[in-house]
């Protein structure tokens, strides 16, 4: 390939142009904003079929949005002589508003398969970076408690995201391969938790009485937002082809969490859980679906030391990005920390007293 | 070269001797020390504190941390704060007033760093796996906690799942074993499994096949001590007397147990008969030079029966020390 010298800093890893799709959701506009606040980077290009919603337009000022869906992007990505590409338009749950699951699967699917095909062709692309989650690992049984990297899952899972997040990370393998010299960056997020962030599980730790799976009492592992886009952030900027997982170290257990939350929790046999929560989904409230069911009945732990070394950067732990959500959304909680430690004062000083009163009374009966 | 000859050039199987009859240091149980090992912080003066008030509220601050969330869980869902406030207290009653347990040889496993127990199994229900945790708690002069590996079948149920993961079990794999062992935790393995426990009574103290040696692989990958173990008490505990295998098969368990008092007397019949008990742990057997072997079939394979026979021999001199089952 020839180029003029001052168009490819071969010591400099940071793109000029970069594009980001999923710009009118909440983790891409704010890695779109990010970077456009990134002084290396000439141009960030937005790419999404819908208008970023109001509150989220005042952070793309400095993005160029296109209003166009992946099909359109094979264009996009030669016309702007894209060197970086940031797929983020990949949908966790499906939204009833927007087609449900139809759209999200035309959206996570066909859209990661048209995006790549494109960036196949893109002859000054150097970087991809693709957005996955700790999904890609299935929910078995015979799993092992952490998952590595290297971690194959035993069983395809139930939840569409989990399906269509192993089907992502089918189509990045084979853009890999017909494009080795593209630094590909995959990127297995736990999910999200910070005191802004709205997701599904945010949603679930907001109620006030939260329904869990009797017997069952998953592992769980959150990422702050934060993190997640420091590590974007770094991707982009950095070179760090691989796969990653992207969690907060430690572990907190279903039913550990909600209490930290001061919710409270009702078990619910699994098959009663599935039914409720899609009489739920069809009358339009929650959430819950196969994905979050097959998380709370399994657990989800991964190993993060590759990042760590790879990134030089650690995120916050599980537990501090919790305590980050936790005192946000106290104000619906009902068994807060206070509460319970007047509760065990006021106990410990009633029996004290009994004990007291009963004591002086044995002894004036001896007396 | 005959076959012998060659299976001891093999390393692996270099420096194997049956463990030579070490006199028996008897480190608890009620007749020779008459009475109960003396725990660290229990020999206050009773009179200076106010031992109910203390527990009391001990038990409101546990029930306070409980309720908030404020105890800390590893990766593999271990809950210690739980498991010595409560598994181990009532595990313990099982361990001392009702089986009579007696340790020996429990030198032999390491204050610090990794250590692979590897013991026989039996007796219906696993209790000889939480016997075992709770001999290496009570004894232990470290108070080491073992961390077991089983089967998967245990994970599928609802709340036994969890019920293991809190008390440290986790899945016998070799990814689980070798993350923990290389993290400098004890790991507790029955190769034996479900034919272990599901033997007949007729078949008591005798070994069942090994499986393919996973757990030696992994502890030589990790270059993990292994320290065989031996377990006698726990198959008289529910002598098995037939096998309902169509049932079992119906109901997706391995194996349907007839025992004198189960399924005649009901859930009274899963109380356990009051065997005396005994556990041995014997010489580690290191591996540390062995590392690149973690591969090779026959190493392994030679390894897995070192420490079947060493099992296989230190019950029969147990058994010799221990001639009524039910005796104290």
């Amino acid at each position: 390939m020839v180029t003029s010298p001052h168009s490819e800093p071969a010591e400099s890893p940071v793109p000029r142009v970069v594009i980001v799709t999923g710009v009118s959701r909440f983790l891409g506009a704010r890695v779109a904003a990010r970077l456009a606040a990134d002084d290396r980077i000439d141009r960030v290009i937005g790419l999404d079929p819908r208008d970023p919603p109001i509150g989220l337009a005042g952070l793309l000022d400095g993005v160029e949005l296109i209003q166009a869906d992946a099909r359109a992007a094979s264009s996009a990505i030669a016309d702007f002589g894209a060197e970086a590409v940031v797929h983020l338009a990949v949908t966790s749950a499906p939204d009833p508003h927007a087609g449900g699951r139809a759209a999200m699967k035309e959206q996570n699917v066909i859209g990661t398969m048209q995006l790549l095909a494109a960036a196949q062709g893109a002859g000054r692309l150097r970087k991809l970076v693709v957005r996955s989650s700790t999904a890609a690992y299935g929910a078995s049984f015979k799993d092992p408690a952490v998952f590595t990297e290297d971690t194959e899952p035993r069983a395809v899972p139930r939840g569409s995201f989990a399906r269509d997040i192993l089907d992502i990370e089918g189509y990045v393998r084979g853009f890999r391969r017909r494009r080795p010299e593209v630094s590909a960056t995959v990127l297995r997020f736990a999910p999200f938790i910070s005191a802004g962030a709205e997701t599904t599980l945010t949603r679930y730790f907001a109620q006030p009485v939260v329904p869990t799976v009797w017997g069952r009492d998953a592992r769980l592992q959150f990422v702050h937002v934060d993190d997640a886009l420091e590590i974007l952030h770094r991707s982009v900027v950095e070179d760090h082809p691989g796969t990653f997982n992207v969690a907060g170290a430690g572990v907190l257990v279903l039913s550990q969490a909600v209490r930290r939350a001061g919710r409270i929790s009702v078990p619910l046999l699994e098959g009663t859980l599935s039914s409720v929560a899609a009489i739920a989904r069809n009358v339009g409230v929650g959430q819950i679906g196969l994905d979050q069911i097959d998380l709370f009945v399994h657990g989800r732990v991964v190993d993060t030391a590759r990042l760590v070394e790879e990134f030089g950067f650690t995120p916050r732990t599980t537990e501090e990005a919790f305590d980050d959500f936790v005192r946000a959304h106290a104000n619906r909680a009902s068994l807060t920390v206070d509460r319970l430690a007047a509760a065990e004062k006021a106990i410990l000083d009633g029996i004290r007293r009994v004990r007291a009163t009963a004591a002086v009374t044995a002894g004036s009966d001896e007396s | 070269m005959s076959q012998d000859e060659y299976r001891r050039l093999l390393p692996g199987h270099a420096d194997f001797t049956v463990p030579e009859d070490q006199s028996p240091q008897q480190v608890n149980g009620s007749h020779p020390l008459n009475g109960r090992r003396p725990r660290p912080g229990g020999g206050e003066p009773l009179g200076t504190v106010d031992v109910w008030d203390r527990r009391v509220a001990s038990g409101l601050a546990f029930l306070r941390r409980r309720l908030t969330g404020a105890y800390e869980v590893d990766d593999f869902g271990f809950d210690v704060d739980l498991t010595d406030s409560v598994f181990y207290p009532l595990l313990n009653v099982l361990y001392r007033d009702w089986f009579r347990t007696e340790v020996l040889g429990i030198e032999n496993v390491p204050d610090t760093g990794g250590g692979l127990l590897v013991g026989n199994h039996s007796g219906t229900l696993a209790l000889d796996a939480m016997m075992l945790s709770v001999a290496l708690r009570d004894q232990h002069p470290s108070d080491r906690h073992l961390r077991l590996l089983g089967a998967d079948l245990v994970f599928r149920v609802p709340v036994l799942s969890e019920l293991a993961r809190k008390a440290g079990a986790t899945v016998a794999c070799n990814p689980d074993a070798e993350r923990l062992m290389s993290t400098g935790e004890l790991v507790g393995v029955f190769p034996e499994g479900f034919k272990g426990i599901g033997k007949r009574y007729a078949d008591r103290y005798k070994l069942q096949r090994f499986g393919r040696g996973g757990f030696v692989s992994a502890a030589l990958r990790t270059g993990t001590p292994i320290i065989p173990v031996a377990i006698v008490g726990a198959e008289e505990i529910y002598p098995m007397l037939a096998d309902l295998k169509p049932l079992a098969r119906l109901l997706g368990v391995p194996y349907f147990p007839v025992t004198p008092t189960f399924p005649w007397l009901g859930p009274l019949g899963l109380v356990p008969l009051p065997s005396k008990w005994l556990i041995q742990f014997c010489t580690p057997i290191p591996t540390a030079h062995l590392t690149e072997y973690a591969d090779d079939p026959m190493v392994v394979y030679n390894l897995a029966d070192q420490v079947r026979e060493t099992i296989q021999a230190t019950l029969h001199t147990l058994l010799e020390k221990r001639p009524d089952p039910f005796g104290r």
